[in-house]
């Protein structure tokens, strides 16, 4: 317990340091539009809290480099999710992020089990906005449990793994009666038990499995948008079923450089506890 | 359930590719797009005064922007206001003709990055709420300019 404690605060002076280190930096933002970089996401990649979209973090365009840093905290039925996270952007081609989850297993008498995530991802083609096609990007995340006794008990094959993904995200400028609405479709390579804070592969597959991530949001005015995301998730631990997970979202942009987020997110069966849902409060701040 | 979701999301990436580019329009002389179906939209701004004074807000708002002010330097900024009138008219379904050049033509040469590109969107939108244009009516030209993206950056 004092350890997670422990961790805990550790995570919470690493995001005022990053914090004040942005504050400190000249104030300015990219000249992308508001909100064109998402609002940041449990694994530290750009998107929309529960998934990455093909959107890089923070409004950089190509000749600008942007950065962000985020945290988040999801209050399940028996569990609690915390995360925090940094990314940097560079000419809204390349993004690279890291982000630490905590998972609280509080109601099982037990720790926490801690899972690192370094991202990298690329935008392939396409603007966002602008082009007829929308926006491609490419990503890999490598995912470490710093403890993976618990998840190795369970009948993970790994405590680390790798996830592959492919990315695309549009804004349909006053597509629904004049109002924009964006849309975010991904294809995913994985061996993650839930997220892989419970392992990576299992007894019932070892191979990579493909699933698919999709978000759908309407934007009232500039500031605000309203939607959901959809998440499969695969099902590879005996005796402990995994289900795909969901949120509906309202995401607010006072201005370029802060995103906060209020989510109704239900992550199905975890670690055989049924129905884990709560509510996902995210902030970010970025540039 | 999983062997299938590949084949959904070409599916739905196809769909979504496939539909983008049917809207594909044969290029048209002067302003390289086909004239708007209806005057739906020049009249929600304002019509020819409405137009006209979102473009003098517009050029307002770009002197004022260091980020690329500099790109107008030398620029003809009467012509560049009556063009832009005319090319806003036009787009947005009014009874108007474009007599400028091409937007890829203006562009050559000088080298608009997207920074510059959404820098000078950025401004627009700021004209627009200045002008107390509706955010749907303001969505609904971005939409239409849009297209010129291509046209313009990087050439």
């Amino acid at each position: 317990m004092m350890r997670s404690v422990r961790e805990k605060y550790s995570c919470v002076l690493m995001l005022l340091a990053l914090a004040l280190l942005l504050a400190a930096l000249p104030a300015r933002a990219g000249s992308r539009l508001t909100a064109t970089g998402g609002a940041g996401s449990i694994e530290g990649s750009a998107g929309g809290g529960l998934i990455p979209w093909a959107v890089l973090t923070g409004t950089a365009s190509d000749t600008e480099t942007g950065a962000g840093v985020g945290m988040s905290h999801a209050w399940l039925d028996d569990y609690q999710l915390h995360t925090l996270s940094a990314a940097v952007t560079i000419n809204n081609r390349l993004e690279l992020s890291v982000a630490r989850q905590i998972l609280s297993l509080d109601t099982l008498g037990l720790d926490s089990l801690q899972l690192d995530i370094f991202g990298l991802k690329a935008r392939l083609w396409g603007d966002l906005v602008y082009s007829r096609s929308g926006q491609f990007s490419a990503g890999v995340q490598y995912k470490t449990l710093e403890d993976d006794a618990l998840p190795l008990a369970l009948g993970a094959r790994q405590g680390h793994g790798v996830d592959a993904y492919l990315s695309h995200s549009k804004l349909w400028l006053g597509a629904a009666a004049g109002y924009n609405l964006l849309s975010s479709v991904s294809l995913r390579a994985t061996r993650a038990n839930q997220l892989g804070l419970l392992g990576f592969g299992g007894p019932k597959n070892e191979a990579y499995h493909a699933v698919w991530e999709g978000a759908l949001a309407l934007m009232p005015n500039a500031h605000w948008a309203l939607g959901m995301e959809y998440r499969q998730k695969p099902d590879q631990l005996n005796g402990l079923p995994e289900d795909d997970a969901k949120d509906l979202f309202v995401a607010w942009f006072p201005q370029k450089h802060v995103t906060a987020t209020l989510a109704w997110l239900d992550m199905g069966r975890i670690a055989g506890l049924d129905r884990q849902q709560g509510v996902y409060a995210a902030l970010q701040l970025a540039f | 359930m999983l062997r299938t979701t590949p084949l959904l999301m070409v599916l739905i990436l196809a769909l979504i590719t496939g539909c983008a580019s049917t809207s594909h329009e044969p290029p048209a002389p002067g302003l390289a797009i086909t004239p708007a179906a209806d005057d739906t939209l020049y009249r929600a701004l304002g019509q020819r005064e409405g137009i006209q004074s979102l473009i003098r807000s517009f050029l307002y708002v770009i002197a004022d922007d260091p980020r690329i002010v500099d790109q107008f330097a030398e620029a003809p900024i009467d012509r560049l206001e009556e063009k832009l009138n005319e090319m806003v008219c036009v787009i947005a379904g009014g009874p108007c003709h474009y007599s400028g050049d091409s937007m890829r033509r203006v562009h050559r040469g000088k080298h608009i990055s997207n920074a510059d590109f959404n820098a000078l969107v950025e401004d627009l939108i700021k004209a627009m709420d200045r002008e107390g244009i509706p955010f749907t009516v303001q969505n609904t030209l971005l939409a239409r300019l849009a297209v010129f993206h291509g046209d313009i950056v990087h050439r």
